[in-house]
């Protein structure tokens, strides 16, 4: 047991605070801070920034442009860009299609998607979810027929996060409709600026415009885009699904977001004094800090488990529930600290994301950001699902 | 003990319903033609309620449907105060007169008696914050510290010199606007005013507990539905036992809500410290059921939860930003704290 972190890694936190206050503008880092909806051009520059450090894309190996750290070191670089204010990086095609790339891909395919990934020339985005297959995935109904050496896809996928953005998709749709629910899926990536995709806004609560529906009618799909074998599509979205939850925990967001919180806290009066001396705000805000503490060395030990060659398992389930429901826990916290302030309200979907607010306590978009924050406990399999996978580990033998 | 509504408000409630459901158009004349905005005032003011019962039965069936039409703000909170002062709210009762109340400021965080406008002679300075429905009022009510340091209430005109109203939409649906003054002309409406001041935001404050009470009653229908209509892995999601449990928890939670909106209506009328007690003790205990009910009602739809196309968002957002609003949940946990030292 070693609670401290090494010379090596102080001097790794060192060089990323280094790089940060060298490269990511306060302009763009004060949209992040106040929770602003970000351009795709936001993304855009710092996906390059990061890309010409070498720093895109931290768990890929190196002989593919990767960084190769270990958990320690992702550690210390999620939570000093997140302190930072640093945009988060659009993890659709970096942390999920590249690894099962990596991993299932021929040797055309790496060659030809990974670098566009790294140099953003592609934008992708995960088309996973249908409107009847949620966490019931493997009950996806988008069809994809084989017509010569093209596949034909027909169908509708949702939830689509920035598709608007993005000019590829990777998709699990079915091959096999005859076969048992699991074995008839395969994984393909589609353009989508072939003709018969449609992408369809969708507004969520907090008036964002970050997610879509996107239907496929008569699509031609090259077959060199079916990722591994047809049918095995099952077994790669899994192992996708494994890298979706690396970062699950988020402590880095929860640790700036409580910064956030006490941030506002001070600047906010209660009776003449800063918010943050009142004893029940003090008290909740405690709570959560100590919570944090914890999580923060309950993820570094399940993370760092696996990174010495075990399996990732289903550890980082525990990691989703407690890491979500501290982060959600902090959303809460920042828009009670505004009091009545938090109701002025502007909708990206509606106005664009400039409509002037009074904002005296500079807090930023808190009940918007509270509110599209209720997605963390709902996407990358929903803490119900989490319970039952880690239920049925649990009770195997029962 | 009786729990009925009498034949009246049982009226009334039918009247409301039935309206809100035909999705009105004008909807303010309308509910003034319906006797709807009479309910909310006592029968020697031209009204025939205004009583806490009258106030839960008009707002809960408000917050049950998908309107907000800014009673509160518009017509129940300025209307109490303008009786305060010995004032007729005829116009309001006839839907012809919309007033607004500016009282809230920025240091005052949920406090009532912190104003920091001033009143020098008949002229007000200062800064009124989250002013909903600002925009839409014939006439403001203001309040201000006047020389001696005791809070007084003014009339101003909306376009008074000196005035300005930085409208904007709010986060539950409708506007509000900054409002600030700037050596404006007023007319005195009514000197110490604190005590009518606390009664009025107590009538409002039980109005709005009615009315999330009413949007918990929709949210949790609608995920009643959905449980039962939506399936995954073969089975409608209610059939989970992880659900169909935390979906009775919910239910528990409701009961309780609109216990403490029944004991806070009740005790509407008595002394202002029994008074106070019981809307502090409800507002608190929304708060929290509140919240619960917002968080797991869109969690149990999963994404469908979270877009503003379906209602159940909608209904989300009003009951959680009703703790934005006429104190939060740790605001009365500290008046009851106080109230029972
Ligand atoms: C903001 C946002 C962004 C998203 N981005 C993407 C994206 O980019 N690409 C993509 O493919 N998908 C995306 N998703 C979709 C996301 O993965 C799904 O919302 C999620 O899988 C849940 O599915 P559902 O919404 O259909 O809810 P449902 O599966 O219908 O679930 C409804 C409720 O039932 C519960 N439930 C379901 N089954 C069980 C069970 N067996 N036991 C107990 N409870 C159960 C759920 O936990 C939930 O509470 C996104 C979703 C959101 C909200």
């Amino acid at each position: 047991m070693d609670l401290n972190f090494t010379a090596q890694d102080d001097a790794f936190r060192a060089e990323v605070r280094g790089f940060l206050t060298e490269t990511l503008p306060d302009a763009l880092a004060d949209k992040v801070r106040r929770m602003q909806p970000l351009a795709k051009d936001d993304y855009i520059f710092w996906h390059a920034k990061l890309n010409a450090r070498g720093w895109l894309a931290p768990d890929w190996p190196k002989r593919f442009g990767g960084a190769e750290w270990n958990a320690v070191e992702r550690h210390i670089f999620e939570e000093e860009c997140a302190l930072a204010h640093a945009p988060r990086v659009v993890p659709f095609g970096l942390a999920m299609l590249g690894p099962v790339l990596q991993k299932f891909g021929s040797e055309a395919q790496q060659d030809h998607w990974l670098p566009r990934i790294l140099d953003g020339r592609d934008w992708w985005c995960q088309g996973y979810s249908e409107p009847g297959a949620g966490s019931d995935l493997a009950a996806l109904k988008t069809r994809a027929v084989r017509d010569g050496d093209h596949y034909v896809v027909t169908g509708q996928k949702t939830w689509t996060t920035l598709g608007q953005h993005a000019n590829m998709i990777f998709c699990l749709v079915r091959t096999d409709p005859g076969a048992k629910k699991q074995e008839g899926i395969s994984f393909l990536l589609i353009d989508m600026e072939s003709p018969g995709v449609e992408v369809r806004p969708i507004t969520l609560i907090d008036g964002s415009a970050e997610v879509n529906e996107v239907w496929f009618t008569d699509v031609r799909v090259p077959v060199e885009n079916l990722v591994g074998k047809e049918n095995e599509g099952w077994t790669y979205a899994k192992y996708l699904l494994t890298h979706e939850r690396t970062n699950i925990a988020g402590v880095g967001f929860s640790r700036a977001g409580l910064e956030t919180v006490k941030r506002i806290a001070r600047r906010a009066q209660s009776r003449g004094r800063p918010l943050l001396e009142n004893p029940h705000f003090a008290a909740r805000v405690a709570q959560v800090e100590i919570d944090l503490m914890a999580m923060a060395t309950t993820n570094l030990r399940i993370v760092s488990q696996a990174a010495a060659g075990q399996a990732p398992g289903v550890g980082s389930s525990l990691l989703k529930i407690k890491g979500t429901q501290i982060r959600q826990e902090i959303t809460d916290l920042a828009r009670r600290a505004v009091g009545p302030h938090a109701m002025p309200f502007a909708s990206e979907a509606l106005e664009g994301s400039n409509a002037p607010l009074p904002d005296p306590l500079d807090a930023g978009a808190v009940a918007g950001s509270y509110f599209n924050n209720r997605k963390l406990s709902i996407f990358g399999g929903s803490n119900e699902i989490q319970r039952e996978i880690y239920a049925k580990h649990l009770m195997r033998d029962a | 003990m009786n729990f009925e509504l009498t034949e009246e408000r049982q009226m009334l409630q039918d009247t409301l319903r039935r309206f809100l459901a035909s999705d009105p158009a004008d909807i303010w004349a309308q509910m003034a033609g319906l006797g709807i905005i009479g309910a909310l005032f006592p029968e020697q003011s031209g009204g025939f309620g205004g009583a806490g019962f009258d106030l839960a039965v008009v707002f809960e069936e408000i917050g049950r449907a998908d309107h907000d039409p800014g009673l509160i703000d518009n017509a129940l909170l300025p209307g109490m105060l303008m009786l305060a002062a010995g004032r007729d709210v005829e116009g309001v009762i006839s839907g012809e007169v919309k007033l607004g109340l500016a009282h809230a400021e920025l240091a005052a965080r949920y406090d009532l008696d912190w104003v920091e406008t001033r009143a020098d002679g008949d002229r007000l300075t200062g800064e009124k914050t989250v002013v909903v429905g600002a925009e839409d009022a014939n006439l403001l009510i203001v309040s201000a510290r006047v020389a001696d340091g005791e809070i007084s209430l003014w009339l101003v005109q909306p376009d008074a010199p000196g005035l300005t109203l930085n409208g904007y939409g709010i986060a539950q649906g409708g506007r509000a606007a900054e409002v600030s003054l700037n050596d404006t002309p007023a007319e005195l409406l009514m000197d110490s005013a604190l005590p009518a001041i606390r009664q009025a935001m107590a009538a409002a404050t039980l109005a709005q507990m009615a009315e999330t009470l009413g949007a918990m009653e929709t949210a949790i229908e609608l995920t009643r539905d959905y449980l039962g209509t939506r399936k995954q892995f073969g089975r409608p999601i209610g059939s989970f036992q992880a659900l169909a449990h935390r979906f009775v928890d919910l239910m528990a939670e409701l009961e309780q809500a609109r216990s403490a909106v029944i004991l806070a209506a009740g005790h509407l009328e008595a002394e202002p410290p029994v008074r106070d007690l019981h809307i502090s003790a409800a507002k608190n205990l929304l708060g929290r059921a509140g919240r619960l009910v917002a968080e797991e009602t869109i969690q149990m739809h999963g994404g469908i939860g979270m877009t503003e196309e379906y209602a159940l968002g909608r209904f989300a957002k009003r009951i959680t930003m009703a703790d934005h609003r006429f104190g939060d949940t740790d605001h009365h946990l500290e008046q009851f704290i106080a109230l029972t030292a």
